[in-house]
């Protein structure tokens, strides 16, 4: 199994291949992941300009152990399988597919990134896959999607378009989005994937993306898609578990561990009744910690 | 590979460069202008003949406006400029002449 399936993905952030001066040296800011866009930020004209650079980029600039997602041009085009075999050469992380609908759109896409894998000498397995679901028809595919390749680390949903597919748009309250984030969080859990929310555009609004990226947090997704280096800090913030909860879910760990050795099943910490259904959240809270640099203990 | 036509690629924003390829005149005749030639005139020159040698180019007028580029965004340049004289977009030798 690929060791980055399941690796800490709280920011994701896009940058355009058509720009050099953006793709040299993202990783300065500190984001989990980069997704390096062949499609709608790259103008018509410059498909294949962006492709060159890419994949230079890929080969000869160190990320720094930032993970490197390429999003390749739609299935509805002829472009995303050159894509996926400039991707591939040049060794990418994982491909974003956009616009996924159904799991068919993930099988056509691993393919692809199988074969390339195989022309271009790349080990088998390393390329990691994550699919898009801009519409309402690729929302209610959730699950089939996530179960579909197990190349598959995780979904996104992606708001502008879905939102239009809807015939609504983006309010900034979040609920013209309440119904995909419920669903695509409960499909990707259900699959054991990972799942993230779309961008926020509105740079103007820092307190506005704080609240979308706490709310999304609360809903249990594991990060969320960025524009902006600026945004970085805040959502790395709500997503590093406060002391106070790490402590909390030490003495939690510990409890469980030793009272389970002694028969018990139901006790109390700080107030709080406490069995073994805690167990796995708690362990969540320290392996977090520990990715984000904040938990120093030896559990 | 041969220049069947005049074709640009990049722009001249920051931390890009500009390469336009025309047919020569038997050779590869290259017209720099960067705005840190002093400083790495000679490793911009060496990789666009690197480039060019990959590619099997060697009659070719190009000229290259360079503001400050990094050399995987010259050769990125570079490569595009002549596979788009050739109007050719698919298939490519990733790993192979693009290196």
């Amino acid at each position: 199994m690929n060791p980055n399936l399941k690796r800490l993905r709280r920011s994701m952030m896009f940058l355009n291949c058509q720009k050099p001066g953006l793709i040299k040296d993202p990783y300065v800011y500190g984001p989990d992941s980069i997704m390096l866009d062949l499609e709608d930020a790259v103008a018509e004209r410059e498909k294949d300009a962006a492709r060159y650079s890419l994949y230079h980029a890929l080969q000869e600039i160190d990320y720094r152990g930032v993970e490197r997602v390429v999003r390749i041009n739609g299935l509805d085009s002829d472009l995303w399988e050159e894509d996926v075999r400039c991707s591939v050469a040049g060794g990418c992380d994982a491909i974003r597919i956009p616009k996924t609908e159904t799991a068919e759109d993930v099988l056509r896409v691993e393919a692809a990134v199988v074969a390339a894998e195989k022309e271009f000498g790349i080990e088998e397995g390393r390329t990691l896959i994550m699919a898009a679901l801009e519409s309402a028809k690729g929302v209610l595919n959730a699950l089939p999607i996530c179960e579909a390749s197990p190349r598959l680390f995780g979904i996104a949903l992606s708001g502008g378009d879905y939102t239009k597919d809807l015939q609504t748009s983006i309010s900034g309250t979040g609920v013209e989005l309440m119904g995909a984030r419920q669903h695509m969080i409960i499909a990707a859990r259900a699959a054991g994937k990972q799942c993230f929310d779309t961008v926020y555009t509105n740079l103007n609004d820092m307190d506005g993306f704080r609240k979308d990226v706490e709310t999304i947090h609360t809903m249990g997704f594991d990060g969320k898609s960025i524009i902006n280096p600026r945004q970085i800090p805040i959502v790395h913030d709500i997503y590093t578990p406060k002391p106070k909860e790490i402590i909390f879910a030490e003495k939690v760990v510990r409890e469980i561990d030793t009272k389970k050795a002694m028969g018990i099943g139901v006790f109390t910490v700080d107030g709080k009744m406490i069995d073994i259904a805690f167990y796995d959240g708690a362990k969540r809270t320290i392996a977090l910690a520990k990715a984000s640099g904040v938990y120093k203990g030896d559990l | 590979m041969d220049i069947k036509k005049s074709a640009v690629a990049g722009t001249l924003e920051s931390s890009d460069c500009m390469v336009t390829v025309e047919p020569g005149r038997g050779q590869v005749d290259l017209d720099l202008d960067s705005v840190v030639i002093r400083q790495y005139g000679k490793q911009i020159r060496k990789v666009i003949y690197d480039t060019l040698k990959r590619l099997d180019v060697n009659d070719v007028k190009l000229t290259v406006v360079d503001k400050g580029a990094l050399d995987c965004t010259i050769k990125a340049r570079v490569e595009c400029a002549v596979y788009r004289s050739n109007d050719i977009t698919g298939n490519l030798p990733w790993g192979g002449a693009i290196k």
